[in-house]
């Protein structure tokens, strides 16, 4: 199984690439919406409160370079995550629980 | 439709049984809906076509702040200069979303920006007219910003995940931008006799070139009918253009104003307008460069370009001393 890490921009005078997820107003996760260029770090979450949240889409910013992130391969999707098809008894919906136990 | 005359492989479109096995298995995967995500394998002329068409639709956002940052400074009242400040704030976040998704596949930022000032890579001809008066903001919103929506609604289910979930972001954010352009053409047709001949001028104006924003008919081009099959194109430019008539005549006429076509007719038959075409060869000049606003358009993003620079070189150099500070205190 491989995973790929991207190798580190060797870009000419451009601005590195971050990522940038948010979290929202009702307490959820932070969430990917999407990534910018800038400097460091500092700035990144500057413009990604202008890009990203111009109309209270959160209330919390983290950034992270874009070659500092290591995804799962699309090729290894199978391997992965077809075992757990087949391990049905993970749901609760399961398991026949009589009525008359009431709420469970 | 931001994008316009966008060619593909120019091959004409593969039946599944003449494909090799990758290349099925990845049409399959579209025609039952899904969506390519970018370490997936994918066609070159499928990721090609598609740098072409987000970036050409990048560009469109970010020269078309252009025309309506004419009217900041001269906008009638403090309350229209910040909705137009934060609208065409919108739409350099709109290109940056796309200038984003663009990027994971494979293309720098860079790299697209050099070919917008080279000329290489085009953007809307709209952006190509100029805004003359304050009425132009509300003909702008209402029509171009509608025009826009036209495609860009449909777009939200095409088969590239980062720029379906962009345009998600940005139909939002353009709805805010048609309402406010109808709103100043709602107090216009409603103000003065003057305001009102204003009013019937913007529109005289960008009535076609806003016909012209969708293309010319493409029912017969392959390029189109490839882009169809890939899904990164959703409806012919015929089909939305009648769309976008058919919504479009009744907003004027509860304006008060005139679409400036005397063979508008409501054909029955068909459930919708008759219309003329826009001059093509007026399209086509326009591409070409011979516009109105051709140079001084891309004059004004070469001079933030260049004006830049020292900005950017400055930030990255700060950037750079502070991060060797910080390793040299650890």
């Amino acid at each position: 199984m491989s995973s790929s890490t991207p190798e580190a921009p060797s870009r000419s005078g451009e601005w590195p690439l971050w990522e940038v997820f948010v979290r929202g107003q009702h307490g959820l996760s932070h969430r990917h919406v999407g990534s910018l260029h800038a400097p460091d770090a500092e700035k990144a979450i500057l413009n990604a409160r202008d890009v990203y949240t111009r109309r209270n889409e959160g209330v919390s910013i983290w950034v992270v370079e874009a070659h500092r992130i290591a995804a799962s391969a699309p090729d290894d999707k199978g391997p992965m995550y077809e075992p757990s098809n087949s391990k049905v008894y993970r749901h609760p919906t399961f398991f026949d629980i009589p009525d008359d136990v009431r709420a469970m | 439709m931001y994008a316009q005359m966008i060619k593909s492989t120019g091959q004409g479109v593969k039946t599944l049984d003449e494909m090799e096995p990758q290349e099925r298995a990845f049409q399959e995967r579209i025609d039952a809906g899904g969506k390519i995500e970018p370490k997936d394998w994918m066609p070159e002329g499928y990721r090609k076509n598609l740098i072409r068409q987000m970036g050409q639709h990048a560009h469109s956002e970010i020269v078309g702040q252009l025309p309506e940052a004419n009217w900041i400074t001269r906008a009638p009242t403090l309350e229209r200069k910040a909705i137009l400040l934060a609208k065409v704030q919108d739409e350099a976040g709109h290109g940056l979303y796309l200038y984003c998704a663009a990027e994971t596949l494979g293309i720098t930022r860079d790299e697209m920006t050099e070919q917008l000032l080279s000329g290489k890579a085009k953007y809307s001809s709209i952006f190509n007219y100029p805004t003359l008066t304050w009425a132009d903001m509300g003909a702008v919103g209402w029509l171009v910003d509608g025009a826009a929506i036209m495609n860009q609604v449909p777009l939200q289910r095409t088969s590239y995940g980062p720029y379906a979930r962009a345009m998600v972001r940005i139909c939002k954010e353009e709805s805010f931008h048609q309402r406010q352009g109808y709103d100043i053409m709602m107090k216009m047709a409603k103000g003065t006799a003057a305001q009102k001949r204003m009013a019937q001028d913007a529109l005289n104006r960008f009535w076609y070139p806003s016909l012209m924003m969708f293309g010319p008919s493409d029912a017969e081009s392959i390029h189109s009918a490839q882009s169809m099959a890939w899904k990164i194109k959703m409806n012919t430019n015929d089909e939305l253009r009648q769309k976008f008539v058919d919504q479009t005549v009744p907003q004027a006429e509860y304006l008060g104003l005139t679409v400036p076509d005397a063979d508008l007719t409501w054909n029955e038959e068909k459930g919708g307008y008759d219309f003329s075409q826009p001059d093509w060869a007026e399209f086509f000049d326009v591409l070409k460069g011979n516009g109105p606003c051709n140079t001084e358009r891309l004059a004004a993003r070469q001079k933030a370009w260049d004006d830049g620079a020292w900005v950017r070189d400055a930030m990255m150099a700060h950037a750079e001393k502070r991060a060797a500070q910080k390793v040299a205190a650890e």
